[in-house]
């Protein structure tokens, strides 16, 4: 549906890229028309009622396309991970997948870097591209041999296409589910060291360096790892990473009780390490928040520790966890809607993510203060395996905005 | 309330704290032991741990009679729910529940329907319909004991879960050490003051990890002992000494515990080979020589001989309690079983029976 008639929001209080101003946001033709001005003769009005008005949050890196979830969470466009059956190695299912949401919420595959996500052939990235890919991604594990790597980055570069790379050594890996440290080891699980992710970041650094090509690293979640891109950003790498709320909110103390929604990948680290994921978010390391959403169900999860599938269903979370850290003054609220709208759509070439002028109307209205209590058993994502279950917070969207048009909430 | 089954006869035979030996030693009735399931040795405090090898010590003398059967859990169904394949613990377990006269079903989960692709918690459910009064689980997976009894209604008893608890062994070990100390003379309840070596593959070792917890909680300094690669990170957070070299760790020792290479859970290699660790951490009587005079030695079982221990040590007639071990590992689990089921039998001061 396109947006009939144009908009203007009144009376919020607006998140710009340049700081948060009151006024009104004009939407015309599913766009964003104009910005603090007066609203025409015939305009539908809104009054935002104090509330903030922001860009529709954009996801990088989910493994679901679960609308009524990201709704929720007040994501209007995800990028959708590979790692899908079948995989999306295959120009007709990226042309599929990148259709598969509209109107109301955009889905941007990310292109399988290898055949079948096996880490050995790659797969036809122009092609793909072609077909609608936004980038292209390793999936949910390392690519192990450096020469693959090394091609693919090379073939990207050439593509002008982003690498989304999964850093776990995977031979250090293996079969682990935790990090070694004190938690694993009274409690028996299969471990990994935690520096299992600073040699595969410096790896594919320097292969990114080597091809000049463009890397994001979904997820960083170590200190070891996060110094690592701190340095090569320094020195002018191309290199751009990300986190979801796990990996700021928790630590590996979540599974002292074997706790299958506390089952990720790459695992829940350190507290040390938790603590380094918020300076990295502080100090600028950290680009992106994305909520890795991947529901699963009770026969992926109720099941022992080492036996369940990794993953949370995230996207009902990932503005209410952003949100605490701007609580926490760990980042201002203009920095909040740079880590999960417009670094998120500009490494995915996406004219959103922001409010300006002639931008897509991805809107949402946010009432930051909003109390609510995370609940598992009532979540609208097709599962609901929250780590955060039971927990307080704060920060709920209230209207919804895709194009210009209302989405039903 | 009833009284307990007053039916039996003898100094073996009471059901309830009592009118046992230690009874004024603990607090009365379940506060002795306020646990419905035996998950672990880490959710124990020391005066649980004393209770239970006290308790265990009448099965003890019973099994050295020539009739060896009570009727305590007559009518109750125990199940042993295995896994991952047993001999020496799925038996040590039937003899225990046949003997305390209960109806031991054993059920091999390893070539069952688990292969078939039922969850672990439907498997659960199952059981639990069919109204058992205590279940047994051994499964290979850290936490898979403890999922299962969340979702039944009877004692859980945990044989083995993943690399995580063994709590049996652990608890069985502290029995048999603690006869062989009484033998000796020394007559102290617990092991305060005592140096004990664990070594082997601590990293694959669900014993190891239980024994730490029990003989800390008894008093004991605990050195474990292994190459770095089988040593897991963050041990010494639960108060263990590392030692790489094991004739370092068994300087003045008084106990060395002997662990097998857990190959079947080893993922990669993690020894060169059998012929040099033992070289390097086989138990030889040349080594025990840097042991205390006295050393004991001790191993859960099954025994690698000439890899991480020699025959001639295993064989020591006065230092070897490894037989020993199986024997206080029927009485243990008997201890086990009838403490579990007291509340299910309405012993007084146990809670209400069904």
């Amino acid at each position: 549906m396109k947006q009939q008639r144009p908009l203007t929001i009144s009376g919020g209080r607006i998140v710009t890229r340049e700081g948060v101003r009151e006024g009104t946001v004009r939407l015309v033709d599913g766009r964003i028309d104009e910005i603090c001005g007066q609203p025409h003769e015939n305009d539908e009005v809104i009054d935002a009622g104090g509330r903030l008005v922001t860009p529709g949050l954009v996801d990088l890196g989910v493994f679901a396309v679960d609308k009524p979830a990201f709704h929720f969470g007040g994501i209007t466009r995800a990028a959708l991970m590979p790692d899908q059956s079948p995989p999306l190695d295959l120009p007709s299912r990226i042309s599929y997948i990148a259709k598969s949401g509209k109107p109301d919420f955009w889905v941007h595959p990310l292109a399988a870097a290898t055949r079948g996500i096996n880490g050995r052939e790659i797969a036809e990235l122009a092609l793909m591209r072609e077909a609608g890919a936004r980038g292209v991604a390793t999936g949910r594990q390392w690519i192990a041999d450096s020469g693959v790597m090394l091609r693919l980055l090379q073939y990207a570069a050439m593509l002008d296409m982003t690498v989304i790379a999964h850093a776990e050594d995977a031979a250090l890996v293996g079969a682990a589910v935790a990090t070694a440290g004190e938690v694993a080891t009274r409690r028996g699980l299969p471990c990994a060291p935690a520096h299992a992710e600073a040699i595969a970041i410096s790896r594919d650094i320097a292969l990114a360096e080597m091809a000049a090509a463009r890397i994001h690293f979904r997820q960083v979640t170590t200190k070891a790892g996060l110094d690592i891109v701190r340095g090569a950003k320094a020195r002018g790498a191309r290199v751009t990473c990300g986190v979801t709320p796990a990996h700021f909110m928790l630590s590996d103390l979540a599974t002292v009780d074997f706790r299958t929604f506390a089952r990720l990948s790459p695992p829940l680290r350190s507290e040390e390490d938790r603590h380094a994921v918020r300076e990295a978010i502080r100090d600028g390391t950290i680009d992106v928040i994305a909520s890795g959403h991947d529901p699963r169900g009770p026969e992926d999860k109720r099941l022992p520790f080492s036996d369940a599938e990794p993953g949370m269903a995230g996207a009902e979370t990932l503005l209410a966890m952003t949100l605490s850290l701007v609580r926490d003054e760990v980042i201002d609220l203009v920095k909040a809607f740079e880590l999960i709208a417009m670094a998120p759509a500009r490494i995915l070439g996406v004219e959103a993510g922001a409010i300006a002028a002639g931008l897509e109307a991805d809107i949402a209205i946010i009432d930051p203060e909003k109390p609510w209590i995370i609940q598992s058993a009532k979540m609208e994502a097709a599962a609901g395996n929250t780590p955060f279950d039971g927990q307080p917070t704060q920060g709920r969207v209230s209207a919804l905005y895709k194009g210009g048009v209302l989405i039903d909430l | 309330m009833s009284a307990p089954l007053a039916s039996t006869k003898g100094v073996v035979s009471m059901t309830s704290t009592e009118n046992s030996p230690h009874a004024a030693r603990y607090p009365a009735g379940a506060l002795a032991f306020p646990h419905r399931d035996l998950i672990g040795i880490g959710h124990l405090e020391r005066h649980e741990i004393l209770f239970l090898l006290d308790e265990a010590e009448q099965w003890v003398t019973l099994n050295r009679q020539a009739t060896k059967h009570e009727n305590l859990l007559s009518g109750m169904t125990v199940i042993n729910a295995f896994f991952e394949n047993s001999t020496r613990t799925l038996l040590s377990f039937e003899i225990a529940g046949k003997r305390l006269g209960a109806d031991v079903v054993n059920m091999h989960a390893a070539q069952s329907s688990v292969k078939k692709g039922e969850t672990l918690i439907d498997t659960a459910i199952t059981l639990n319909a069919m109204r058992a009064d205590a279940i047994v689980i051994r499964h290979g997976s850290s936490g898979a004991t403890q999922l299962i009894a969340d979702k039944v209604d009877c004692p859980v008893l945990n044989a083995g879960d993943g690399q995580h608890e063994h709590p049996t062994q652990a608890l069985l070990d502290a029995l048999a050490l603690r006869h062989s100390l009484r033998e000796r003379g020394e007559m102290a309840e617990d092991f305060t003051g005592l140096t004990i070596v664990i070594c082997g593959d601590i990293l694959h070792s669900r014993v190891a990890r239980s024994n730490l917890l029990c003989l800390q909680a008894l008093g004991a300094t605990v050195r474990l002992c292994a190459p770095p690669a089988l040593v897991p990170m963050g041990i010494e957070a639960m108060g263990a000494e590392v030692f790489h070299d094991f004739d370092a760790a068994l300087a003045g020792a008084d106990v060395a515990m002997m662990l097998r290479l857990q190959t079947e859970r080893m993922s990669g290699q993690f020894i060169p080979s059998a012929r040099e660790y033992h070289h390097l951490y086989g138990l030889t009587k040349k080594r025990l020589g840097k042991a205390a005079k006295t050393a004991l030695v001790m191993h859960p079982g099954p025994m690698n001989r000439g890899v991480e221990i020699d025959s001639e040590v295993a064989d020591m007639i006065d230092r070897s309690i490894i037989t020993r071990q199986v024997e206080m590992g029927v009485a243990m689990r008997m201890a086990a079983l009838d403490i579990l089921t007291r509340r299910a039998r309405g012993v007084n001061g146990w809670g209400e029976a069904e």
